[in-house]
C-alpha cells in the first residue's frame, strides 16, 4: 500500500494498542458506559469520515443514526430475532440517503443548501416520530408510540440462536469489533481509488469532474456508506438503552455529532473517534448534576473550536508533534513531519 | 361561510408568523449572506425580555415592541464584535458558530430561568366568529407584521442609511470605495436584525409559552423561509411566507396540523431542489 499524504495510512502499532486497551478495559471498569462511548464514537466516525475526506457536511446526520434504530425496533420486534433486524438498520438508512444523496448531488447544491436540506430531512423525521402516539400508526406488531418511544424489544442476539441475547460485557465486546472493523473499511475505503476520488472531488470538484469522474454518483455513494454506518451505530444505541425515542432525531442530537467531529479534527478518523469519546464522557458527567447545562458547554467548545482551531484538536496535535519531531531530527526527518502536517491541514474551506 | 373566514384567517396568521419570525434572519442573510442558526434563541431571548419585562410591571405593549428588540440588538452587537466579524465570508463556519452559539445560549437562560415553561397572558382577549371562537390577539400579529414590513420597505428605499444598506448588499467594494466602512454597515445591520427578532420573540410571547429550548421551533420555519425566498430582503420572504403559510395551513385543515408542518417542510426541499438560488433568485432581481 503507497502512503498518499491526504490520505493519511493505519499505524498498525497503534491499532494494536487500541485493541489491546478495548480488550483489556472491562477487566478495570463497569463496560455500560464504555459501551455508548464506542457507539457515539462509530456515529462520529460514520460522519468524519464523508465531511472530513469527501467535504460533505451534513447537518443532519442524525437522521440515518435514528433510522438504524428504529428500523432495528421494528424490525427486531416482528421477527424475533436479530440478525435480519441488524441488516436492516444498515439497509434502510443507507436506502434513505441514496434517495436524498442523488436528489441533493444530480441537482448541483452547494454545500449551504446540503447543509439545509439535511437538516430539514431530520427535522422532518422528528416531527413525524414524535407525532405517531396511538393505533393509527402500527408496521406489523410494532407500535411507533410517538414522542414515548418504543421499549421493550429484544436486544441482539446470537445468530440464529434467539434464545442467547447478549447483554452486558458481549455487547460491549460487540461495540468495540464493529468500531474496530468500521475503521478498517474506513481506511480501506480511502486506500483505494474511489477514496482518492473523494479526496479529490474535496479539494477540486470541477477538475474531477473534467478528469471524467462522475462526481455526483461518487458523493451519493460514500453519503450512502456512512448513512449505513449511522445507521448500524443507531442499532447499537437501541441495543444498548433499550428504547427508541424521538429524541435520536432531535435537533441536539444533530448538532451533538457535527461537534465531536470538528472538535475532534476534520481528515482524520482517529479525531472523531477520540473527539466522541471525550465529548460524550463529558456529557455523561454533565448529566449527573444539574448546576450547568449540557448545551452551555457544547455550545462554547464549538465556537471556540470554529474560531480557534478550526482544524480541530487533533490535527492541531499531530503539526505540533510535527513540528517537535523536525526539531528533534533536524533537517533529515523534516519529510516525514510535513507529510503529516499537509494531511491534516486539508480542510475545505468555502 | 364561517368556517372560509376561520381557514383565511389562520392563514393570514401563519404567512405573518412566517415573515414575522423571519424577517431578523433575511435582513442578515440578504446583506452578508451569514445564516444565522442561533436566530431562534434571539426570538427566544426576545420572548425572556418581555416576559421578565412584565412580571416586573412594565407595560406589556412597551415591554414587547421596545425593550425586546433594544435589547436583543444589544446582544446581537455583542455577538457580531465577539462571532460573527471572524468568520465572514466562511459561510460553513459561520453556520458551525453560530449553531454552537445557539447551544450556549440555550445552556445560559437554562442556568438562570431554570428548565421550566414561563407565559404571560395575551393582553387582547378572544372573538367571536360565527360559532368559532377566535384569538383577538392573532389579528394584532397580522397588524404588527403588516407594520414591520412597511417600516422596513421605507426604511430600505427612503432613508440614507437604507441606501447605503441596499448599496452594501450589491456591492460591499463599492460601497467601501465611496466612503462607507462596510465592516460598520454589517455590524448594524446583524444588530438590526437581531433587533427585529427580538421583536418577534416579544410579541410571540403571549402566544406560546415560552422554554430556554423554544428557539428551536422557530428557526426550521424562519429558515426556510429565508432560503426558498432567497436574497431579497423584503419580496423574498413575503412570497416565501406566503407560499409555505399557505400550505402549511391548508393541509393543517385537511389533515392534521403535524402533516401540514411536515408538507412546508417537503415543500420547502422541493423548492429548494428546482430553485436553488431562492424565489427571488429566479424571478426577480432588484435588491429589495
Amino acid at each position: 500500500m503507497r502512503s498518499w499524504p491526504s490520505v493519511g495510512q493505519i499505524r498498525w502499532g497503534w491499532f494494536l494498542l487500541a485493541t489491546a486497551i478495548l480488550l483489556l478495559l472491562p477487566l478495570v471498569t463497569d463496560t455500560h458506559t464504555p459501551t455508548v462511548l464506542l457507539i457515539w464514537a462509530l456515529f462520529a466516525l460514520s460522519l468524519g469520515m464523508m465531511w472530513g475526506y469527501a467535504g460533505l457536511l451534513s447537518f443532519g446526520h442524525a437522521a440515518y443514526f435514528g433510522l438504524g434504530a428504529y428500523a432495528y425496533a421494528v424490525a427486531v420486534i416482528n421477527i424475533g430475532e436479530s440478525t435480519v433486524p441488524l441488516i436492516l438498520s444498515m439497509l434502510v438508512p443507507a436506502a434513505v440517503a441514496a434517495v436524498v444523496g442523488a436528489m441533493m448531488f444530480y441537482g448541483r447544491i452547494s454545500d449551504v443548501y446540503m447543509g439545509v436540506i439535511t437538516l430539514l430531512v431530520t427535522l422532518i423525521l422528528f416531527k413525524f416520530m414524535s407525532a405517531t402516539a396511538g393505533d393509527a400508526y402500527v408496521i406489523g406488531d410494532a407500535r411507533l408510540g410517538g414522542f414515548n418511544g418504543m421499549p421493550g424489544f429484544h436486544t441482539l442476539n446470537v445468530p440464529g440462536y434467539p434464545e442467547i441475547s447478549l447483554f452486558g460485557l458481549p455487547t460491549y465486546y460487540v461495540c468495540a469489533a464493529v468500531l474496530l472493523i468500521c475503521y478498517l473499511i474506513c481506511r480501506w475505503i480511502l486506500a483505494r481509488s474511489f477514496g482518492r476520488v473523494l479526496v479529490g472531488i474535496r479539494e477540486n470538484e470541477a477538475r474531477c469532474e473534467l478528469m471524467g469522474y462522475n462526481v455526483p454518483a461518487f458523493k451519493t455513494a460514500i453519503f450512502t456508506v456512512c448513512a449505513a454506518m449511522a445507521g448500524l451505530a443507531g442499532c447499537l444505541f437501541a441495543n444498548w438503552a433499550e428504547i427508541v425515542t424521538p429524541r435520536v432525531f432531535s435537533l441536539g442530537q444533530a448538532a451533538e455529532v457535527l461537534i465531536w467531529v470538528i472538535a475532534g479534527g476534520l481528515g482524520t478518523l482517529i479525531g472523531p473517534i477520540l473527539g466522541a469519546i471525550a465529548l460524550g464522557y463529558v456529557k455523561l458527567l454533565l448529566g449527573e448534576q444539574t448546576v450547568i447545562d449540557n448545551s452551555l458547554v457544547l455550545g462554547a467548545v464549538l465556537i471556540i473550536v470554529v474560531l480557534g482551531i478550526p482544524r480541530g484538536v487533533v490535527p492541531a496535535l499531530q503539526s505540533v508533534w510535527a513540528a517537535a519531531e523536525r526539531r528533534a531530527r533536524g533537517r533529515t526527518g523534516s519529510g516525514q513531519g510535513a507529510r503529516r502536517t499537509l494531511g491534516a491541514s486539508n480542510r475545505e474551506r468555502t | 361561510m364561517d368556517y372560509a373566514g376561520v381557514v383565511t384567517l389562520e392563514i393570514l396568521y401563519m404567512i405573518a408568523f412566517l415573515a414575522l419570525t423571519s424577517a431578523g434572519l433575511a435582513i442578515v442573510f440578504g446583506m452578508m449572506r451569514v445564516i444565522n442558526l442561533a436566530h431562534g434563541e434571539f426570538v427566544m431571548l426576545g420572548g425572556y425580555t418581555t416576559i421578565a419585562c412584565y412580571n416586573n410591571g412594565i407595560n406589556i405593549y412597551f415591554a414587547m415592541l421596545l425593550v425586546a428588540p433594544v435589547v436583543v440588538g444589544l446582544v446581537g452587537l455583542i455577538v457580531e464584535r465577539s462571532i460573527i466579524r471572524f468568520l465572514y465570508g466562511r459561510m460553513i463556519d459561520t453556520m458551525l458558530a453560530t449553531w454552537g452559539l445557539s447551544l450556549l445560549l440555550i445552556g445560559l437562560v437554562t442556568l438562570i430561568f431554570g428548565n421550566t415553561a414561563v407565559s404571560v397572558p395575551a393582553p387582547i382577549t378572544g372573538y367571536q366568529l360565527g360559532e368559532y371562537q377566535m384569538g383577538g390577539y392573532n389579528l394584532f400579529i397580522i397588524l404588527v407584521t403588516v407594520a414591520l414590513l412597511i417600516a422596513m420597505w421605507a426604511a430600505l428605499r427612503f432613508t440614507r442609511a437604507g441606501l447605503i444598506a441596499r448599496g452594501a448588499m450589491q456591492g460591499a467594494d463599492v460601497v467601501a470605495s465611496l466612503g462607507y466602512d462596510p465592516r460598520k454597515v454589517y455590524m448594524y445591520t446583524f444588530s438590526a436584525g437581531a433587533a427585529l427578532s427580538g421583536l418577534a420573540g416579544g410579541v410571540l410571547a403571549p402566544l406560546t409559552g415560552l422554554l430556554p429550548s423554544s428557539g428551536g421551533a422557530y428557526i426550521a420555519k424562519a429558515f426556510i423561509t429565508v432560503i426558498t425566498g432567497g436574497a431579497a430582503v423584503i419580496s423574498g420572504t413575503l412570497s416565501s411566507a406566503v407560499i409555505l403559510g399557505t400550505v402549511n395551513q391548508l393541509v393543517s385543515f385537511a389533515a392534521h396540523p403535524v402533516i401540514g408542518e411536515i408538507a412546508m417542510l417537503v415543500l420547502a426541499i422541493i423548492l429548494l431542489r428546482l430553485m436553488p438560488t431562492g424565489i427571488t433568485g429566479r424571478f426577480f432581481r432588484d435588491g429589495t
